[in-house]
């Protein structure tokens, strides 16, 4: 039986560690290269970009979308947005051209941090809190009724009348009779 | 008289706020005579019933002028203001219709007489409950004389305009003139409208402290008509801006459509809550507030798109009406709020929650996801105001903002349509819950697991997070279908087990035996389905290309080949149009021919789009126009999929809420089979038949 502090077996752990890291690297590399496809097609990023732009001929409508044939803006714009992706520019420098040459009413969603971000963390921060809060008034209901139930142990056994009538009216049962 | 039934319109309109006015402060004084038992020198009674009959009356007036209005777009009248702007000679007699909700003025006419028919429905079925009618006859008065006041002082639709009478109009906006257009909004306006109704019901109970859950009742088919009218209206809308407005899409978020949206999601939410209240007896000041924001958005909707505080593409919308709903609105809120903290003690709840896995919080987080959806849209639609208020800056609130933040929600919320029904009320045991949400959650799985195997794989694509929202709403729809599916052939096994009919046979007993919950339960499906269509717009592709004769177009799998491009002219419109022969791989499939039109009186172009419809997928085609270079024309292709599903999922909404709207058969035998001794453990025992609906109900089994 061989002992397991002995080098031998150590550097067999070593050679099994590194293949499973050299493994999860592969694998690691793979992943991004896939998520990556297509990332940088030029024509992916136009696409991209102009749908994250608003046309500002009054329309109301994204960029790539405005439909307006003689439409005065979106041909400028598109013209501009080509120059700007064919510069080389990451997508922030190229949104950030159109914030300076438009004002920050070009961007269809405001992503510009600061108070802009503001928009996006209400909504969710008031699902998240109402959630609590329902959780919450859900347990104190519970426990104020199991107290109640505490208070009168009688109401735990009815008489079969009373609760026949009070399945039927907690039920749909009642509503077969529901005529306007 | 030089100008007749403009006059007689304007006179009309007069009398109806005079007979409105008349049926405020009478049914005012006679119900609180009544209340207080005071003596009149005439009878609170007789008082309260010539009340009503203003009531009816100023409908027959505003008629009058509806009808004055209509005629004068008829006739051609161009002394009227209003049809000089919206009508001309040429226009079709549907659009000379529909010209009376074309402009501000006469939607707003339209507004007033659609509020005074559903309070002359009201009044004549009064022998409900008469005092309550009549609490909400009153009310009903007070909201009509606003748009009577409107109507009279800041908005008149008969106004006579300056200047030598014109020899033709200026036309009706081009994007006005489609079919759907006479439709659209008259439905939508009924949603509006009516949903003050059980507003007035609700406020009218509260004041008078109505004893019990009755006036729930009288209002549950108010409230689903409306909610369905609603329904109807939007989507209708929805389909007007697919098939008019040439941009591939059906919901851009712009204000006016978020406005509808608003009453929309509160009105879902208090048609779900109510069931607390009629079976449970609790969530009453819930209730009460979530009716009374249901209406006060409607106005909020209006007050918006109207003022100008928020800008629009809607056509319509700055105006110098808005302080006049900001007033109204105010004072709404001030009279719920006083009425609500003056009988707050009538609101008590009768019983308590028993468990956090049960009916009742499953419509507690309903509720919640759905106020969390108007908290949301609300807050996208002004947040552009406050970011102005606060930075100095107006920013836009666009499709990427509201898609992003929305669709979550609204996965949440389908799970929960499919996890509500299958909760039992008080609460639910885990065997009940294993047995209920086995079959649902192998159907996600299976559902995503298949999706993945045919090249649904959206973690490929540079857009990643569209497309794995739409995977997951792909599967958790299978699952709540099946949920839906699997619990109504439960009900129809027992029926069939009790009656020895076919399945299909004991399906329709069931259904007929209780409309309501499976009513309920078709328009949940409607919904989904709606949903799976939505979410194909993950996978929209599009193209554009400038063709001439014989040019060819491939999108996907499909080919558009050019065959020729031409004019055409009539009184009303020039229209430039190409042909457009359709190929799937070699076959010719069909000849589209989409358009765009000049309109000559309102100097205005639009399109009209070619729309080849499947049930997996739509070939949408826009002519843009020319080139003005070449001449020629920019053809841009669309292809969505899943789009027909959306209107489909609306079809299953109508069939549904006709259903639940339907009243139930009575059953022919009731036997209850109770074993004693009897306790509260015992519940989940219990069987009672033939209602198979009543043992899941209660968690017992079926059979």
């Amino acid at each position: 039986m061989p002992n397991p502090s002995s080098p031998a077996t150590t550097s067999q752990r070593i050679t099994k560690n590194s293949q499973s890291r050299r493994f999860l690297q592969i694998v690691a590399v793979c992943l991004f290269a896939i998520t990556m496809l297509g990332a940088n097609s030029p024509a992916k990023r136009f696409d991209k970009l102009g749908h994250q732009l608003v046309c500002q001929c009054g329309c109301g409508q994204i960029l790539v979308e405005c439909n307006h044939v003689g439409c005065p803006v979106s041909p400028v714009m598109l013209k501009e947005l080509e120059v700007q992706t064919a510069n080389g520019l990451p997508d922030t420098g190229v949104l950030n051209f159109f914030i300076a040459k438009y004002g920050p009413i070009a961007l269809a969603a405001p992503i510009r941090g600061g108070f802009d971000n503001v928009a996006w963390i209400v909504p969710f921060a008031v699902l998240v809190l109402a959630t609590l809060g329902v959780a919450l008034l859900i347990r104190f209901w519970k426990r104020r009724n199991d107290s109640l139930l505490l208070a009168a142990p009688g109401a735990a056994s009815l008489p079969p009348n009373s609760l026949e009538d009070r399945i039927r009216r907690e039920t749909d049962y009642e509503n077969w009779g529901d005529r306007p | 008289m030089s100008h007749p039934m403009p006059f007689f319109g304007y006179i009309s309109l007069l009398l109806a706020l005079a007979l409105s006015v008349y049926t405020l402060l009478a049914g005012s004084l006679a119900l609180w005579a009544i209340a207080k038992r005071r003596p009149l020198a005439v009878s609170p009674e007789l008082l309260r019933e010539t009340s009503r009959r203003a009531g009816i009356a100023s409908f027959l007036a505003l008629s009058c002028a509806a009808f004055a209005l209509v005629w004068a777009s008829f006739t051609n009248d161009f002394s009227v203001e209003y049809i000089l702007h919206h009508t001309n000679r040429a226009l079709h007699p549907a659009y000379k219709f529909s010209a009376l909700w074309s402009g501000q003025e006469g939607s707003l006419l339209l507004w007033a007489w659609l509020l005074a028919a559903y309070g002359f429905v009201l009044r004549l079925r009064h022998k409900v409950d008469v005092t309550l009618s009549a609490y909400a006859s009153t009310i009903l008065a007070a909201i009509q004389i606003f748009f009577l006041l409107l109507l009279n002082v800041s908005a008149p639709p008969f106004s006579i305009a300056p200047g030598p009478l014109a020899r033709d109009g200026f036309g009706l906006n081009p994007l006005l003139q489609y079919p759907e257009m006479v439709i659209h909004p008259p439905m939508l306006y009924l949603g509006y409208v009516g949903f003050s109704v059980p507003f007035a019901f609700a406020l009218g109970a509260l004041i008078m402290r109505y004893p019990g859950e009755k006036w729930i009742h009288i209002t549950r088919r108010w409230t689903m008509v409306t909610w369905l009218f609603l329904t109807c209206g939007i989507c209708l809308g929805m389909h007007w801006a697919y098939a008019v407005l040439g941009w591939g899409g059906y919901w851009g978020w712009d204000p006016v459509e978020n406005a509808s949206f608003l009453p929309w999601l509160t009105g879902t939410a208090f048609l779900h809550s109510v069931m607390m209240q009629e079976k449970r007896g609790m969530m009453k000041a819930w209730n009460v507030w979530l009716i009374f924001a249901t209406f006060m958005l409607s106005i909020l909707g209006t007050l918006l798109t109207r003022s100008g505080i928020v800008s629009s593409v809607h056509a319509f919308a700055q105006s110098s009406i808005g302080n006049w709903f900001t007033t109204f609105l105010i004072l709404v809120f001030v009279v719920c709020l006083f009425t609500f903290f003056y009988q707050r003690d009538h609101l008590k709840t009768e019983n308590k929650l028993q468990s956090l896995v049960s009916r009742e919080s499953s419509f507690l987080f309903n509720n919640l996801i759905l106020l969390a959806s108007c908290f949301t849209v609300l807050w996208g639609t002004l947040f552009p105001v406050l970011s102005e208020f606060y930075n100095g800056t107006k920013v836009t609130m666009g499709p990427p903002y509201f898609n992003r933040v929305m669709v979550p929600i609204g996965l949440l919320l389908i799970l929960l349509t499919g996890v509500g029904p299958l909760l039992s009320w008080r609460s639910t045991s885990l065997r009940a819950i294993r047995r209920n949400f086995i079959l649902p959650c192998i159907a996600i799985l299976a559902t995503a697991v298949i999706l993945m195997a045919v090249g649904v794989r959206p973690w490929t694509d540079d857009e990643a997070a569209g497309g794995i929202y739409a995977l997951l709403c792909f599967s958790v729809s299978a699952g709540v279908i099946t949920a839906i599916t699997s619990e109504f052939l439960r009900g129809a096994g027992v029926v069939r087990t009790q009656s020895g009919r076919n399945l299909l046979l004991s399906g329709v007993t069931l259904v007929r035996r209780n409309t309501r919950r499976y009513g309920g339960y078709l328009i949940h499906f409607g919904v989904i389905v709606m949903f799976i269509g939505l979410a194909g717009s993950a996978f929209n592709q599009s193209k554009e290309l400038e063709m001439s004769f014989g040019d060819t177009l491939q999108i996907g799998s499909w080919r558009l080949v050019c065959q020729s491009y031409s004019q055409d002219s009539n009184p009303n419109f020039d229209t430039d149009y190409a042909l457009l022969d359709v190929f799937h791989g070699a076959k010719k499939v069909t000849q589209l021919t989409p358009e765009r039109r000049f309109y000559t009186a309102s100097q205005t172009t639009s399109t009209m789009v070619a729309i080849h419809s499947t049930l997996a997928r739509d070939l949408y085609v826009v002519f843009e126009g020319r080139n003005p270079e070449t001449d020629r024309p920019i053809i841009k292709v669309f292809l969505n999929p899943l789009v027909n599903w959306i209107w489909i999922g609306v079809f299953i909404i109508i069939l549904g809420t006709a259903i639940a709207l339907t009243p139930p058969l009575l059953p022919s035998a009731r036997r209850v089979e109770v074993p004693a001794p009897v306790t509260t453990q015992h519940i989940q025992d219990i069987q009672i038949t033939p209602n198979p609906a009543f043992a899941s109900s209660i968690g017992g089994p079926h059979a």
